[in-house]
């Protein structure tokens, strides 16, 4: 079953891919959709942005709304299942496809198989890079130190460390600087920072205070979402580390105002 | 009698342990201590991986037959000459120990470190009965002077600083000679051990907790690292045993699988100190012993769980990984929690022991990090049961009103993909003008993201709108 928005391949061999931006990339940051779409593209695939790509259903599913998360998922089976690949620069947002999906939609006999498939072509964005397309090396500049901060889904659910790392180790001018604990959460958390304001900011003061100890000039990750609160609480704190999505430096576009910063 | 429940109050408690100075000093030692031992301890043994694979394979093996077991271990351990007690709710276990402690005149009863003593309010129940619980395990022995509960499983006074510990026994010690020196963390060991001597030799019912239940040979095992676990159970005429229906585990076998991953995962010790199986009473010719020893087994809820999604979670050893690995538990401990048993395994654990009504808070509380599960030495996949938890919250409507019409609206937007494009569309546009410093201190209905940090300004054009436009 393909959708009618696939612009088809062009005949040209390359894979098809579609990129799920998420929507927080979607609403606040389609800077890091358009640099997703730009590797994706240069690790010599073809990119579609379906126009009826909403969110993954993260906040439905992880606030006990199976049945909204379920019509959600759904549709971006309906949305996505016509591509080869289905890239998403989020961990969190690609584990949602890959790996819930399939448990959420087990018990639909119209869709269970459906959203294996799916999921076993959805890739969150370093990890296609590297493991799927074999990309080890980026051509970008940036001149600067960076701090990586592993974003909890991508790494514990997806395994993803050590694509990203290589990658930005990959650009020209930049210096990896490991902050003390990347793995620690942020306490971002999805709608946990907003019910559980005042621990979130507890986690979230700790983190920042471990990201400026690293000394590095900007933190990326690859999770918008964490990176917002991130950000947030950098720029609240005064601190000047600055935050971007990978995918922004990986692209060579990292020139432009980090998050949060005036347009 | 019930326990105290405190998880409604979970948000306040959580903003009353973050303001607390004491609290937030003793916490830090927990992140750091803990993880750092266990990750040495793993690192030292290659095959910790597949130990923990096998040691889930046991806890499910015996889950599955969990009735043969309880049958095959009663026989068992009465051959050993024990009594086995099947206690069905909370109220069955005080009034089986209670009538064991009457029948023999008890007055003073020591107690090894028991979280099931915790889950039933064991301690509060025997003393509305005259009988004195005495707490051995140092930190049981510090948080009973506090009239406090355990805020860690394995560490219950984990929360309480040396200088406050100081002042606790320079209250209640009041006997002793009011200069002497109690800057060393030894010094006040020595004092407590000294205080519970006499105790041990005053008690008449020793009460221990289990780690495990043998079924072949109707063992209990008990690992401690003070000693005080075996003093209790030896010293008393009669030895209580109380232990909820999962600490069932088939062979010595497979007890020694289970030890192996629970110390590393508890302390990052190889073996705790004291590692002791105690089978039946004393035998004629035995040098020690109890001449009594009852066992007795808590149901309280768990066969529902071994009958729902839960299930898994009666997997769990006891070891404390989850919580020292929780960014919510480093941020405000354990008692914050209010319901026995805290941190991710709490959070499971006691909307099944305790009510889903009392206890929404607590699944709740999670960034869903994932690193309980990651370090779980028998794979409990704790955020997925979390999450069950709050889709039974929703289905009961016990969410607040607030939130789940928030969350509707974003659904109901979600499940519309030209709605939601039109909506954004207009809500970003409608933004714009005003996030020009790229960033918000403050925005309506945004006050629990805005109070503690900055939130980047929107596009004024989606992605998806803007990729649109290029092609």
């Amino acid at each position: 079953m393909s959708s009618p928005e696939i612009a088809g391949g062009k005949g040209s061999g390359r894979p098809r891919v579609g990129l799920f931006a998420t929507c927080l990339v979607d609403l606040f940051r389609p800077e890091t959709g358009f640099a997703a779409a730009r590797l994706i593209e240069a690790a010599g695939c073809d990119v579609d942005v379906p126009e009826s790509q909403t969110c993954c259903g993260q906040p439905a599913y992880n606030s006990g709304d199976r049945e909204d998360a379920k019509a959600i998922a759904r549709q971006v089976v309906e949305t996505f299942e016509g591509f080869d690949y289905v890239v998403v620069p989020s961990g969190s947002c690609a584990a949602t496809l890959s790996r819930h999906y399939p448990e959420l939609l087990a018990d639909d006999p119209a869709f269970a198989r459906r959203a294996e498939a799916l999921a076993a072509k959805t890739f969150e964005l370093t990890a296609f890079l590297y493991d799927v397309m074999g990309i080890t090396k980026v051509k970008a500049r940036f001149a600067g130190s960076v701090t990586y901060h592993d974003a909890c889904s991508g790494l514990r659910e997806l395994s993803i460390q050590k694509q990203p790392r290589e990658l930005l180790q990959s650009v020209e001018g930049l210096t990896l600087t490991e902050m003390t604990d990347p793995d620690v959460c942020c306490g971002f958390g999805g709608t946990f920072c907003v019910k559980y304001p005042e621990i979130s900011n507890a986690i979230v003061t700790k983190k920042a205070a471990t990201i400026a100890a690293s000394g590095a000039e900007t933190l990326v990750a690859g999770d918008l979402g964490c990176l917002m609160n991130m950000a947030g609480k950098l720029s609240r704190d005064g601190r000047k580390v600055r935050a971007r999505h990978v995918a922004e430096v990986l692209a060579d576009m990292g020139e432009g105002p980090a998050i949060g910063e005036a347009k | 009698m019930s326990l105290h429940i405190t998880s409604p109050a979970f948000k306040e408690n959580a903003v009353d342990a973050l303001a607390n100075v004491d609290l937030q000093q003793a916490l830090a030692h927990v992140e750091r201590g803990f993880i750092h031992k266990r990750q040495a301890a793993v690192d030292a043994l290659p095959e910790f991986e597949a130990l923990r694979r096998e040691a889930k394979a046991i806890k499910d093996h015996t889950l599955a037959h969990l009735d043969l077991y309880l049958e095959a271990f009663e026989e068992n351990a009465l051959k050993a000459g024990a009594e086995v007690h099947f206690a069905e709710t909370a109220e069955d276990a005080r009034q089986a120990v209670l009538e064991i402690c009457r029948r023999v005149g008890a007055k003073t009863v020591t107690k090894g470190k028991s979280m099931i003593s915790e889950e039933i309010g064991l301690n509060t129940f025997l003393e509305a009965s005259d009988i004195v619980p005495v707490e051995t395990d140092l930190g049981e022995y510090i948080i009973q002077l506090r009239g406090e509960t355990p805020s860690h499983i394995i560490a219950p006074a984990v929360h309480v600083t040396r200088s406050q510990v100081e002042a606790d026994f320079r209250r209640v010690h009041t006997h002793l000679d009011p200069e002497r020196d109690l800057t060393e963390p030894v010094s006040l060991l020595s004092e407590a051990r000294a205080a519970l001597r006499e105790k041990f030799l005053a008690a008449d019912v020793g009460i221990t907790g289990a780690n495990f239940l043998v079924v072949e040979t109707g063992s209990s095992v008990i690992v401690t690292n003070e000693g005080n676990g075996d003093l209790t159970q030896i010293l008393p005429r009669v030895h209580i045993v109380i232990a909820s229906l999962e600490k069932l585990v088939p062979n010595l076998e497979d007890v020694s699988t289970l030890l192996r991953v629970l110390a590393r995962s508890a302390t990052g010790q190889e073996m705790s100190v004291y590692t002791t199986f105690s089978t039946g009473p004393r035998r004629p010719g035995d040098p020690d012993g109890p001449e009594e020893t009852h066992i007795v087994i808590l149901d309280n809820g768990r066969s529902e769980m071994l009958a729902d999604e839960y299930r898994e979670m009666l997997r769990c050893i006891r070891c404390g990984a989850c919580m020292n690995h929780c960014p919510v538990y480093h941020a405000i401990g354990g008692h914050a929690y209010g319901a026995t048993y805290v941190g991710p395994m709490g959070a499971v654990l006691a909307p099944a022991l305790f009510g889903l009504e009392h206890t929404a808070n607590l699944p709740n509380a999670s960034t869903f990090c994932g690193r309980c599960e990651s370090v779980c030495p028998v794979g409990i996949p704790l955020p997925k049961l979390m999450r069950h938890w709050r889709e039974r919250e929703y289905e009961r409507h016990l969410k607040p009103a607030t939130e789940r019409s928030g969350l509707a609206l974003w659904a109901f937007l979600a499940r519309r993909p030209k709605l939601y494009r039109l909506a954004t569309r207009i809500g970003l546009a409608a933004l714009s003008p005003f996030g020009r410093k790229g960033r918000f201190a403050w925005l309506p209905l945004a006050g629990g993201w805005t109070r503690h940090r900055d939130l980047p300004a929107p596009a004024a054009k989606s992605f998806v709108a803007q990729w649109k436009a290029r092609s």
